[in-house]
């Protein structure tokens, strides 16, 4: 199927990736061509036929419910691009 | 020294011929005069590379040696690795320095052994060229106008041009095959769960599996011992013991029924990789091997089925690249959602977004059937089709890729780029082990031959790789890019 500007816009935002007007139309095209190679699926005869998540079938692992991660904030925070007594900051959301 | 294998190295070590420190040097000195050109690494850990072979060679001075011990290796920089920038070839991961080790980094710095650095890859493991990198496109040893395929482009280029005997590689959809065909080495993608993925930067999880890029099956055999295994961090890891793999490469191979996909030789087949292929499969039956076709008819579907589901997964995974926690944030952010999209803008790169925009599209409202459900329905079909060839055959073969490595900035369109990965992707999808192998050279680029077998079936795979090995030399031949520095 083809897609539209306000296509590509729509799963921008929803993917919160900036994009103005001319990458979104830089898109529309490879994104097309892209959608109409996969389009050849539908007409694969999947009738009946479960579709597959893991290629060992294996469903999650369960485990207890028991803490075993130590606290390492200050360690993984290291990578943050601004954090306040162990807060990362991001612009003001509430008013 | 540059020119050995890990196996030989692990025997001259043994002897005393020199040390790790000694090997190490003149690696790194090789690195600092080649990788100019080549592009191979994007971080070179000399300190700690240093460190690492003076604790291996105290090791062997106590007599606590293992068969790993000094060997040097690289790391494809998508492993996260303790106090080393891990940028998985992203401006988004530029100023990312890994608070912890991936599973298979932990499980090699155990075993002694020295990594030299991180490679060059195509941005968050997504391409078949490495020029989707970050860091600038990676360089064919072979010859340096061509590609060295993707997306471990640089551990394949590091180990064919001989600054590193082995590299680690991760294979979403062929990113280990494809660049050891180009490259002339020997790369293995194990079974789905077969290797942690812990610590391994996501791309498409229900896919990617990390594994050994080396220059011959004997050291894929030495160092999959190393890094396979139960990690109960890695929730997808299969609880399965792990052989010596290097132990079970002793078998003849007479009787072994091999399978050629009928599907792997039609259109779009360079003749003279075709003809390679062909010579390498003659060379089995002087082995004892039997041949016979067999067909593989849901092949054709695997490309399309494989960018609906690997972009579904992308766009999720990379969902957490929010400029908040760690990676690029965007200057001066006027409020939340626009710090997430500029900050999303400016850090990834095209092939990247590309994939989140489609992933995004096709699990959206009113398009999950059609596309993600309808994939995963194909990609049971696909499966199937190996598991009825397997009813038949022992292993599957065929071409690791249908041209030898092209030229760079020749497929800048992306479905002609997809399209590389034909022979591949179906792998992934059915989770099956596959190993290439060098089978040939056509005008100065080496052919690679792929061999496939059913889950778990690394030992067989390694062995009828290995057996092959023992009778041709194209894994020993080497490009002369870089001799001068012998």
């Amino acid at each position: 199927m083809a897609l539209e500007p306000q296509d590509v816009q729509r799963a921008a935002h929803l993917a919160r990736l900036g994009l103005d007007d001319n990458d979104a139309d830089r898109y529309v095209d490879d994104l097309t061509r892209i959608l109409e190679m996969a389009d050849q699926l539908q007409a694969v005869d999947t009738d009946g036929v479960a579709p597959l998540a893991h290629p060992l079938d294996a469903t999650q692992r369960l485990r207890a419910d028991e803490v075993t991660e130590t606290d390492q904030r200050e360690r993984f925070q290291r990578n943050a691009p601004a954090v306040e007594n162990g807060l990362y900051l991001v612009p003001r959301v509430v008013e | 020294m540059h020119d050995m294998t890990l196996t030989e190295l692990a025997r001259a070590l043994e002897a005393g011929e020199f040390t790790s420190r000694q090997l190490t040097e003149s690696l790194l000195e090789r690195i600092e005069h080649l990788d100019g050109e080549l592009n191979s690494f994007i971080s070179v850990t000399a300190e700690q590379a240093l460190a690492a072979a003076d604790a291996a060679d105290d090791a062997r001075t106590r007599g606590e040696a293992g068969p790993l011990t000094g060997l040097p290796l690289a790391l494809k920089d998508i492993f996260c690795t303790e106090g080393v920038k891990t940028s998985c070839g992203s401006k988004m991961l530029d100023n990312f320095i890994a608070p912890y080790d991936a599973n298979v980094v932990e499980k090699l710095k155990a075993a002694g052994t020295v990594s030299l650095g991180k490679t060059n890859m195509d941005e968050f493991a997504m391409g078949s060229s490495n020029e989707n990198s970050h860091y600038g496109p990676v360089k064919n040893p072979w010859d340096l106008s061509a590609v060295p395929g993707g997306s471990s482009g640089g551990s394949a280029a590091a180990v064919a041009a001989g600054l590193v005997p082995a590299a680690l590689g991760t294979d979403t959809g062929g990113s280990i095959r494809q660049p050891a065909a180009f490259c002339g080495i020997t790369g293995l993608k194990p079974t789905y769960g077969r290797v942690s993925r812990y610590g391994m930067v996501a791309y498409a999880s229900s896919l990617d599996q990390a594994g050994p890029m080396a220059r011959t099956a004997e050291d894929c055999a030495l160092l999959l011992s190393a890094i396979a295994g139960h990690d109960l961090r890695d929730s997808t890891s299969v609880a399965r013991g792990v052989p010596d793999y290097r132990a079970e490469l002793g078998t003849s191979l007479s009787g072994l029924k091999i399978g050629l996909p009928k599907e792997y030789f039609g259109d779009g087949l360079d003749p003279a990789v075709e003809s390679a292929i062909r010579e390498a499969v003659k060379v089995y039956e002087s082995l004892g091997a039997t041949v016979q076709e067999v067909s593989l008819p849901h092949t054709h579907h695997a490309i399309p089925a494989y960018y609906v589901i690997a972009p579904a997964e992308a766009s999720s995974n990379l969902s957490r690249y929010d400029g908040v926690r760690f990676g690029h944030r965007c200057d001066a952010p006027k409020d939340l959602e626009d710090l997430y999209k500029r900050s999303r803008a400016e850090g990834f790169g095209d092939e990247v977004k590309r994939r989140i925009l489609i992933g995004t599209h096709t699990l959206s409202e009113g398009f999950f059937d059609a596309y993600y459900k309808k994939a995963q329905q194909v990609r049971r079909l696909i499966r199937q089709d190996f598991m009825d060839a397997f009813e038949e055959v022992d292993v599957l073969m065929g071409p690791s890729t249908p041209t030898p490595a092209f030229d760079l900035g020749a497929n800048k369109d992306p479905v002609s780029m997809y399209l590389q990965d034909i022979y591949t992707i179906a792998i992934n999808l059915a989770g099956i082990p596959g190993i290439s192998v060098p089978a040939g050279n056509v005008d100065g680029r080496p052919v690679g031959l792929q061999i496939l077998g059913p889950h778990f079936a690394e030992s067989q795979l390694l062995n009828v790789a290995h057996q092959f090995q023992q009778v041709t030399d194209w894994h020993q031949q080497r490009p002369a890019f870089g001799k001068e520095n012998a």
